[in-house]
């Protein structure tokens, strides 16, 4: 009796964290697991779905993205983890999975886990991902490691400075796990609103241009997600993205990774 | 879609390109270290007491040293292996008594009491049964304590660090140096290794990656050089020197395998994918102290029962091939045998035998089965009939030392063992690695290249060294 009234008490996530493994028909949400190589996505992956991916001490492990679901307060997530990248604007083939997911699988929510030792350095890749989405929760993992080296973070003052939610955790000790879940629940179902920190110190010149580019695209394409970051890559010269354009490999790619299928986990 | 629509918009770009100035990647990328700065000086703060650092300084000074750096990772290395050699013995002994000496019997004669044709109980039980029962007694034990120490080292961050060590080599060789962290990847499964060059970004490199990640031994290939290592090279050595010889051959063979890779690559960019290497930054990870327990069990999940699976699927069909092998004939003598002595000459020649050749090809599938198709095989050429009587079926042992006769029987030397190793990692990939290699490169004429080298690699060494031995030895 008594176990019942702890299980059903809202403080008690157990109850409502409902790991689903790789069965996920039918999800309300979906989710993609961003950051650096080797902060520990994996591991928070696996704490969330219950699957035991392989998780390695060393950059590069997942070049491919898995897929895995949870079920939290009766609502099913779908979630992706992709391969760690240290920024959005290069070349090789496991960041461009990342940020194709990002930019055209529309995830309802992005969570960048980053290593709270390095954080400077994540932070740039966090900025990054800022500029391409509205929804995103930071996971500041390996506060533990921090805390032995004696780095002290002010959560809350990120949190203000980020707009979004910043949950300090430790994956692999299973701590901060319930706060992250709250919170992706809470930005997934739009009861937290996100006000994105976007980078400064854009000239007007270039806000212009980026501006009528952007009008371009939207006409070509109505409805595209992150005109203006599109935008600003053309005017940068990606050649990536410009080669998208050319071969109307931009319709494709929204295709593409919309229609997510089962995991492509690179382990045979 | 109007393509005009498309190349204004292209245009439009182009010409605002000229006002904005051509700094503009660089200006974005200032912002945003200049942002994540801020930020980060704002939130962050230390009490400044405790030193940081300080014991993993030591230990990467250590580890990656100039002078320390390969001499550790070397010993470590051998570490590893000669707990592996130790610690399976026994318990490969004891499956093989349980699963062949005790449970074989027991199907044939439930078979036989329930009336079965002798066909159908020679081909699942003889060849299918016997084939996955042996594969999982010469495999699991050492798979089960090579894989968790292997996961041990990689959770503790060690990887990177013998990537590190070795870069200077890998750019001397014109391949990149993250070659070295798919490198260690091959070392559990070339295919995903394969997968791993993705982390690569230029393609010349990428290619020089995959090719050459054949010369890592895979788990399916680990088995095989242990097993032959302790049973000849520690048999060749005075007993109290037997483990560590057997695993200094091991690292040996390692070792060969890390020279090809250099060599192989360092040919390739100097001839068919001619550039330079390209520089690239390597994060050494914090060390973090592994969790024992989770590793265990990963380990045993991910890599040993998988792999282990995977052997137990593919030695199946294989055991009803080496079964229907050895018991359809033309005028008395079985299909095995007409292929055997077709091999054979040639095979003399490097040293090896028509049996290890054949069984070679019936195990392209999978590398796992190599050494259970060689004693089945063995056997039945032999035409050694024990309990489990008739073609075909391999013979029964109690313990290790049965394998020793049985392969002097088979006239095996010390150099037919050491010819076997280098086999072992001189030859064409398993069927899923060129599969792999296929999806990669998208290239049939990179397949090709990726499967027929290694092969002419392993008969050139293996030749090369019977012919020297004879000189020697003869």
């Amino acid at each position: 009796m008594n176990m019942q009234n702890c299980e059903n008490c809202p403080v008690h996530n157990k109850s409502q964290l409902k790991r689903l493994g790789v069965n996920m028909d039918n999800w309300d949400y979906v989710i993609a697991l961003a950051g650096n190589p080797n902060t520990g996505k994996s591991t928070v992956f696996n704490s969330l779905t219950g699957l035991r991916q392989h998780t390695g001490n060393w950059p590069g492990k997942t070049v491919t993205r898995a897929e895995g679901g949870f079920e939290y307060n009766d609502r099913r997530y779908k979630i992706v983890d992709l391969p760690g990248t240290y920024s959005l604007l290069s070349t090789s083939t496991d960041e461009e999975v990342a940020r194709n997911f990002i930019l055209f699988g529309q995830p309802d929510v992005t969570v960048v886990v980053a290593d709270a030792t390095r954080l400077e350095r994540n932070l740039n890749l966090v900025l990054q991902v800022l500029e391409i989405t509205d929804r995103a929760v930071l996971c500041l993992n390996l506060i533990d490691e921090a805390r032995r080296h004696d780095i002290k973070i002010d959560d809350r003052l990120l949190s203000k400075e980020l707009g979004i939610p910043v949950i300090p955790a430790s994956a692999r000790q299973r701590e901060g796990i319930p706060q992250l879940l709250e919170k992706i629940d809470e930005v997934a179902s739009g009861n937290y609103l996100c006000k994105p920190y976007r980078i400064k110190s854009r000239s007007t010149k270039l806000e212009k241009s980026i501006e009528r580019v952007s009008d371009l695209i939207v006409k070509k394409y109505p409805g595209i997600r992150n005109p203006r970051w599109l935008a600003l890559r053309l005017l940068e010269g990606d050649q990536h993205i410009e080669n998208a354009f050319i071969n109307d490999e931009l319709d494709f790619l929204i295709k593409e990774n919309l229609a997510i299928e089962t995991a492509e986990i690179s382990e045979e | 879609m109007p393509v005009t629509e498309k190349e204004n918009l292209l245009k439009t770009v182009r010409s605002l390109r000229w006002d904005i100035g051509d700094d503009l990647h660089d200006t974005l990328m200032t912002d945003i270290y200049t942002d994540a700065n801020r930020i980060s000086e704002k939130v962050i703060s230390t009490s400044g007491k405790k030193q940081r650092f300080s014991w993993e300084g030591t230990l990467d000074r250590i580890l990656t040293g100039r002078l320390t750096g390969i001499p550790v990772m070397l010993l470590l290395l051998s570490i590893v292996f000669w707990l592996t050699i130790q610690g399976a013995n026994y318990p490969s002994s004891l499956l093989s008594t349980l699963l062949i000496d005790d449970i074989h019997p027991i199907l044939k004669s439930i078979l036989s009491t329930i009336g079965t044709p002798s066909w159908i109980s020679g081909l699942f039980v003889d060849g299918v049964y016997l084939a996955a029962a042996w594969v999982v007694s010469v495999m699991l034990p050492p798979m089960a304590i090579f894989f968790p120490l292997f996961t041990l080292l990689e959770d503790f961050g060690y990887l990177p660090r013998i990537a590190f060590n070795m870069d200077n080599l890998f750019r001397r060789a014109g391949a990149h140096g993250k070659q070295a962290l798919t490198m260690s990847m091959g070392y559990g499964c070339n295919a995903a290794g394969i997968v791993a060059t993705r982390i690569i970004d230029s393609p010349r490199e990428r290619l020089i990656a995959i090719i050459t990640n054949n010369f890592s031994l895979c788990n399916g290939r680990w088995p095989t050089q242990i097993l032959i290592a302790s049973l000849f090279i520690g048999a060749a050595a005075p007993p109290a020197l037997a483990g560590v010889l057997s695993a200094a051959a091991v690292v040996a063979v390692a070792l060969l395998g890390i020279f090809f890779t250099f060599l192989v690559s360092w040919l390739l960019s100097r001839t068919l994918l001619k550039g330079q290497a390209s520089t690239f930054s390597l994060e050494l990870p914090p060390y973090r102290p592994p969790r024992i327990l989770q590793t265990l069990y990963t380990s045993m999940i991910d890599r040993t029962i998988i792999v282990l699976w995977r052997a137990v699927v593919f030695a199946m069909p294989a055991g009803a091939v080496i079964w229907l092998l050895a018991n359809i004939t033309i005028s008395n003598i079985s299909l095995a045998e007409y292929i055997i002595s077709f091999f054979d000459p040639f095979a003399i020649l490097i040293g090896l035998n028509g049996v290890i050749l054949l069984a070679y090809v019936i195990a392209i599938p999978a590398n796992e089965i190599v050494i259970p198709t060689i004693l089945m095989l063995t056997v039945l050429n032999l035409n050694i009939s024990g309990v489990g009587s008739g073609a075909g079926v391999m013979f029964e042992f109690s313990d290790a030392n049965a394998y020793t006769t049985l392969f002097s029987q088979a006239n095996w030397s010390l150099l037919t063992a050491i010819n076997l190793m280098l086999f072992s990692l001189l030859h064409n990939p398993c069927s899923t690695t060129i599969y792999t290699i296929y999806k990669e490169t998208g290239s049939a004429k990179w397949t090709w290249f990726s499967t027929l080298m290694p092969i002419f690699l392993g008969f050139m060494i293996t030749f090369l060294v019977t012919q020297i031995w004879n000189i020697f030895f003869i």
